[in-house]
């Protein structure tokens, strides 16, 4: 034990004096590595569906480990490992409802919409619906949630590097935005998705299994006594400066509506973001879909009973004070603690980890945006379908230039910005805008294309109103205090800071008025027979390249 | 699907007609019938946790043994609850599902190869 109280108080002096040389040596060669292997899939992007879905031949089970690799942003691993740090349970029900929100895509969404599309959500939403419409509406909510998450996971990589490699100063951020820009940008230009879907699957493995070698290291100090584990931060959470019940809820969120609001989207957001639902189609089949979310369950749940572990871990070990002083604050958390149980190399690979946590998530966002942009937008909306499929992935390598541009002129944009509800945005959008559709799609058929459009737009412009009238774009608090996207304006009309709990019933209540308001055009009911018959039992499903 | 028009081999297939197919009925019966109730009280489950974490904190934080608070116990259950619907729903369909669907896409290629209206 005295030991340990040493270790901590050697994190306290260099908190940040990490070795910036290693740090960047073991991110370095998971970048020669993870370059090879794109170099070597990218072969193989011949036509369309190889590049939009790696040839639909990965295996459920590497399947699972992309979409863990998708899904598991810095924000997971960092943000609810300090989360738990500084608030304790607090933390767990933000993972809690990660988890639980696979279920929506397991039960209902991921075989059907696997039967039923080619390379895109919009595929699914206008198969029986109006094509042209609908498509852009869906392509439209595509791209806005893929460019939310984007910005704040680039924005993210701005705080991380100060962290990890003392770069404090805004001209050495922004050339870490360029950097982790432009090699998003050769992972996917060189890539497709299949090198995408690989450097996800190598991100996973290191990131769980850097969860898991520390979470066993704690346990194991702790004679993997839980008991123990929870008395021992417990204890650290009461000596703070600010003490807290660690072994209670309602520490971090005073606001019970707001914090239900953001279950709600959290649970209806994941089986609605378009860059999860696009990993269905790089299977061959409705099953291995199937497998694959089976695979993606296990290893998010694994991984975030993990967090719990290593957030009491670092409340006792590091401290909810010294995590707080830091720079990147809860951020910090996660790699202080590797430093304090493994030194500086655990701590290298740590931040390694979590860079490349970076790089995986940003590159499948942009695949599915640039996907969606060459296929619904341009494809279909602009050219009406009269294009080969050559020139509709040469679009799409456009866009992906495209896109890295602008994340990295964004991600520079809003550096120093606190810009961390854009996710809590982007899973509201995906809830909202996303999911009645999808739903109303595939069970039920008086659903209209009247329906789909107000319940897409509906969801998505009360979803975007209601976050810039509320209190994390704008507050009263003075702006040197000031916790808000504009400091020192405040134009804030309502108190919760997400808009879930009023646009996702908003949205289901819109698309289901506009399909039983007669009026409209009509729909095409072969077309609706064609579409659940083919999503139940598979026929004419999208088949596997042959190579 | 997208723009271009749907394959032509599909259109030759009478799905509103295929639709009263008995098997086919079976099986969308068997589908929606599992996912809608399990789903609805998973969500209801999960909702409860929320809300009890939030409006009844304090009951929340009771320690039963040791450490262990009622808290940590429904988040932990909430866990073993979404572990255990997955391998229940992959169980369900591949015994319940996955024989009906296969039957039927079988029926279907048949068709398609025959031309049948």
């Amino acid at each position: 034990m005295n030991a340990l109280l040493h270790a901590a108080d050697a994190v306290t002096t260099k908190a940040t004096t990490s070795d910036p040389v290693l740090n960047i040596a073991i991110f370095a060669a998971f970048v020669v590595v993870t370059m090879i292997v794109v170099f070597r899939a990218g072969r193989n992007n011949k036509s369309a569906a190889d590049y939009y879905t790696g040839g639909r031949s990965f295996t459920g089970g590497q399947n699972g480990l992309a979409i863990a690799g998708d899904y598991l942003s810095a924000a997971s691993f960092l943000g609810i490992t300090g989360a738990i740090a500084v608030y304790g349970y607090d933390g767990f029900l933000y993972s809690i409802g990660f988890l639980v929100a696979w279920l929506v895509a397991l039960l209902l969404v991921a075989e059907l919409m696997r039967n039923t599309g080619k390379f895109t959500m919009a595929d699914v939403l206008s198969f029986r619906l109006h094509q042209r419409p609908v498509r852009l509406a869906a392509a439209i909510s595509t791209l806005v949630v893929c460019f939310f998450y984007l910005l704040a996971q680039m924005a993210g990589a701005g705080g991380l590097v100060a962290l990890l490699l003392g770069i404090n100063d805004s001209l050495g951020q922004s050339i870490v935005v360029a950097v982790v820009g432009a090699l998003m940008v050769i992972y996917v230009l060189v890539g497709g998705m299949k090198g995408t879907t690989w450097v996800q699957i190598i991100k996973a493995v290191l990131l769980i299994a850097g969860a898991g070698l520390m979470t066993i290291w704690i346990l194991a100090m702790n004679g993997f006594d839980m008991n123990q584990l929870l008395a021992a931060g417990n204890q650290a959470a009461a000596a703070a400066k600010k003490p807290f019940d660690a072994l209670a809820y309602g520490n971090q969120y005073k606001n019970a509506i707001d914090f239900i609001s953001l279950g709600m989207a959290l649970v209806l957001g994941t089986a609605g973001l378009p860059h999860v639902l696009m990993r269905f189609y790089t299977v061959p089949t409705a099953k291995e879909a199937r497998k694959s979310v089976v695979w993606a369950i296990w290893l998010i749940g694994a991984f975030y009973l993990f967090t719990l572990v290593l957030g009491f871990g670092a409340m006792y070990i590091v401290g909810p004070d010294v995590i707080l002083a830091a720079p990147g604050k809860t951020n910090a958390a996660a790699p202080l603690l590797a430093q304090a149980l493994g030194g500086p190399i655990l701590m290298g690979i740590i931040s390694a980890v979590a860079f490349a946590t970076i790089l995986a998530v940003v590159a499948g966002l942009t695949i599915t945006a640039a996907t969606s942009f060459a296929h619904d937008i341009y494809a279909s909306v602009i050219r009406r379908g009269e294009v080969s499929p050559n020139g509709e992935v040469k679009i799409a390598r456009i866009t992906v230039v495209v896109i890295g541009i602008a994340a990295i002129a964004g991600g520079i944009g809003v550096q120093g910005q606190n810009i961390a509800f854009l996710v809590a945005l982007a899973f509201a959008v995906a809830a909202s805008a996303n999911l009645p559709t999808i739903i109303y799609s595939l069970y039920w058929r008086k659903f209209r294309t009247r329906g789909a459009l107000w319940s897409i737009y509906g969801g998505l412009i009360s979803s975007i109103v209601l976050i810039a009238i509320s209190p994390v774009v704008s507050n009263a608090a003075p702006a040197a205090t000031s916790t808000a996207m504009i400091k020192g304006v405040d134009f804030h009309m309502w108190d919760l800071s997400t808009p879930g709990i009023i646009a996702i019933p908003l949205a289901f209540i819109l698309g289901w008025l506009g399909s039983i308001i007669p009026g409209g055009k009509k729909e095409n009911s072969w077309l609706g027979a064609e579409m659940e018959v083919r999503s139940l039992t598979g026929h004419g499903a999208e088949k596997e390249v042959a190579h | 699907m997208s723009t271009e028009t749907p394959e032509k081999g599909h259109h030759r297939i009478d799905y509103p007609a295929f639709e009263e197919n008995p098997t086919y009925k079976q099986l969308k019966k068997r589908q929606r019938s599992f996912v809608w109730p399990v789903l609805v009280a998973a969500m209801a489950w999960y909702i409860t946790y929320v809300i009890l974490a939030t409006y009844a904190s304090a009951w929340m934080k009771t320690l039963v043994f040791g450490n262990i608070s009622v808290g940590l116990l429904f988040g932990l259950g909430q866990f073993v609850t979404t572990f255990a619907i997955t391998q229940w729903y992959v169980s369900y369909a591949n015994k319940k599902l996955d024989p009906l669907a296969s039957e039927l896409r079988g029926v279907l290629e048949e068709k398609q190869k025959k031309g049948e209206a």
